[in-house]
């Protein structure tokens, strides 16, 4: 991801902002400016929770380049509570604890370095709701 | 409209092919297309290529190609639809001569997979997948694959193991083709002890890196028959597309696109998936064999596998599926596997499929998919008796 393309979306990777469409109402992540469910310009921003549950997941044993440091780890699509889905690394959980319904918040966690003097890109991750313990 | 034919059809075997580039390979296929076909030069060549620019920093494939293929001055353009930009080139092929722009028309579709390392082109792939809200998050298009496969696996109650079948039959069916990357056939415990890739997808779920080139030559049926060249009528063509990133689908489960593309194909030629021979669908991965047979027509939501289970896919069977060894064993350069598809169909319908032929076959369908499900192009081929 270049520097600009990092400026454009941090809103969306730091804060989870997506869009509310104003005519039907529907939750959009990533926000796409014309709203799928009923073809009406949608531009208002909306601010997701951040809180959701895992949809589906996968464990890589085999990155892409740049990603090989950090093998093996999860990718997963995560339903958000206001409804829609994305795709996101869960991380702070061990391989067997992952399964479909798992609660999860989403945290801002770095995805990698472009070399060692280039962007370190944050984006969002998402890790299993932490319980208070009360002793 | 006019009615369009395939008159002539090329190929190169698919594999590491370290001695041929990009451009020698696509030329290859184009000579050979139209020496099957009997002609020197086509007044249009659509080039399907998805990588040529992220692999070897080439792009302007139109002009590459067909100068390198000795037909310098004629239209020629790079076509891309990521994984189907060789049935995209041929759509754009079948509309010029339909539509009575061109008489002869080429559509190559070529890959070079190989001149970079396999970790680069994984990164490359994902350029079919959304960049910025999928690619990012580090995901390769294995792991997309494996995210729809854990999710039917739960929807439906499937093992891992049901899928088996794909893979089996797929190589099983490339022992007899001899332009087939695999030409080998592989075990169900083989399928079972194969290593994860990105988990419940292992190597013998996927379809592998490799290099190829495939094209046809079209022509009106009429000028087909006037000349007595060889045809294979085109009666359904069409292109529909769906959202990019899995997680912006309607029904993550369902290829809206392949269905809505298959539809459009059906309608246009009068005919449904009862009337269809032999289906070359997109088998990329295990799961896309399954969803592609359920868009398609030929079973219900979540009953795809057990055509495979119950090897209804063999050519023995009620809907052969990759009947040359599929993107899984004939192989899966990825611009170019749409056409391989087309030849392959073409083959069978003309009779010339060798060892794998189905008897009385009369229409064959195919299917290319773009990205997990973005882009899909669906062509029906009927034989013509003459």
């Amino acid at each position: 991801m270049g520097l600009a393309s990092c400026w454009r979306t941090s809103k969306q990777r730091l804060s989870l902002i997506g869009e509310i469409c104003p005519h039907c109402g529907a939750k959009l992540f990533p926000p796409r400016d014309v709203c799928p469910q009923c073809a009406g310009l949608a531009r208002t921003p909306f601010a997701f929770s951040g809180r959701g549950a895992v949809y589906s997941f996968s464990v890589m044993y085999a990155a892409p380049v740049g990603y090989e440091d950090y093998v093996p780890y999860v990718v997963a699509l995560v339903k958000l509570d206001e409804g829609p889905l994305l795709t996101a690394q869960l991380t702070d959980v061990t391989l067997d604890e992952v399964h479909i319904g798992m609660q999860v918040e989403m945290v801002t966690r770095k995805i990698r370095e472009e070399g060692e003097d280039g962007l370190i890109l944050y984006n969002y991750k998402f890790r299993p709701v932490l319980q208070a313990v009360t002793a | 409209m006019r009615d369009v034919s395939i008159v002539g059809l090329g190929q190169i075997a698919v594999g590491e092919q370290w001695d041929k580039s990009l451009r020698v390979m696509g030329a290859e296929a184009v000579l050979a297309s139209l020496r099957d076909a009997g002609l020197e030069r086509p007044e249009a060549l659509y080039v399907g290529n998805m990588l040529s620019g992220q692999v070897s920093r080439q792009e302007n494939l139109g002009a590459l190609i067909a100068d390198h293929a000795g037909l310098r001055g004629i239209e020629a353009v790079k076509v891309e639809g990521a994984c189907a930009s060789g049935a995209a080139a041929l759509r754009l092929a079948y509309i010029a001569v339909a539509g009575g722009v061109h008489d002869i028309v080429a559509a190559c579709g070529v890959e070079k997979m190989t001149d970079a390392l396999s970790e680069e082109t994984t990164a490359a792939l994902v350029s079919a997948a959304d960049a910025i809200y999928e690619g990012e998050h580090g995901l390769s298009f294995v792991a997309l694959n494996a995210l729809l496969m854990r999710r039917y696996m739960h929807e439906y109650g499937y093992q891992r193991q049901d899928f088996a079948g794909f893979a089996i039959n797929a190589h099983k069916n490339a022992v007899s083709n001899p332009y087939a990357m695999f030409r080998r056939v592989i075990s169900a415990e083989a399928f079972a002890r194969a290593k994860m890739i990105a988990d419940p997808v292992s190597l013998l779920d996927s379809s592998a890196i490799a290099d190829g080139a495939a094209a046809v030559v079209l022509a009106p049926t009429e000028y087909a028959r006037a000349h007595g060249l060889k045809a294979v009528r085109v009666v359904g063509s069409a292109i529909a597309t769906d959202a990019v990133a899995l997680h912006d689908r309607n029904d993550l489960l369902f290829l809206q696109a392949a269905h809505l593309s298959a539809q459009r194909a059906y309608a246009q030629a009068g005919l449904g998936p009862q009337d269809v021979d032999f289906f070359e669908l997109h088998d990329a991965f295990t799961i896309m064999s399954a969803l592609s047979l359920e868009a398609a027509g030929f079973a219900e939501r979540g009953q795809g596998v057990r055509l495979a289970m119950e090897n209804e896919i063999s050519l023995q069977g009620r809907i052969p599926i990759c009947t040359m060894g599929g993107l899984k064993a004939r192989g899966h350069p990825v611009g170019a596997s749409g056409l391989y598809q087309v030849v392959e169909a073409a083959e069978q319908l003309r009779g010339e499929a060798g060892a794998n032929q189905l008897q009385g076959c009369r229409v064959g369908m195919t299917q290319s998919i773009g990205g997990s499900g973005a882009l899909v192009v669906t062509h029906l081929l009927e034989r013509v008796n003459c």
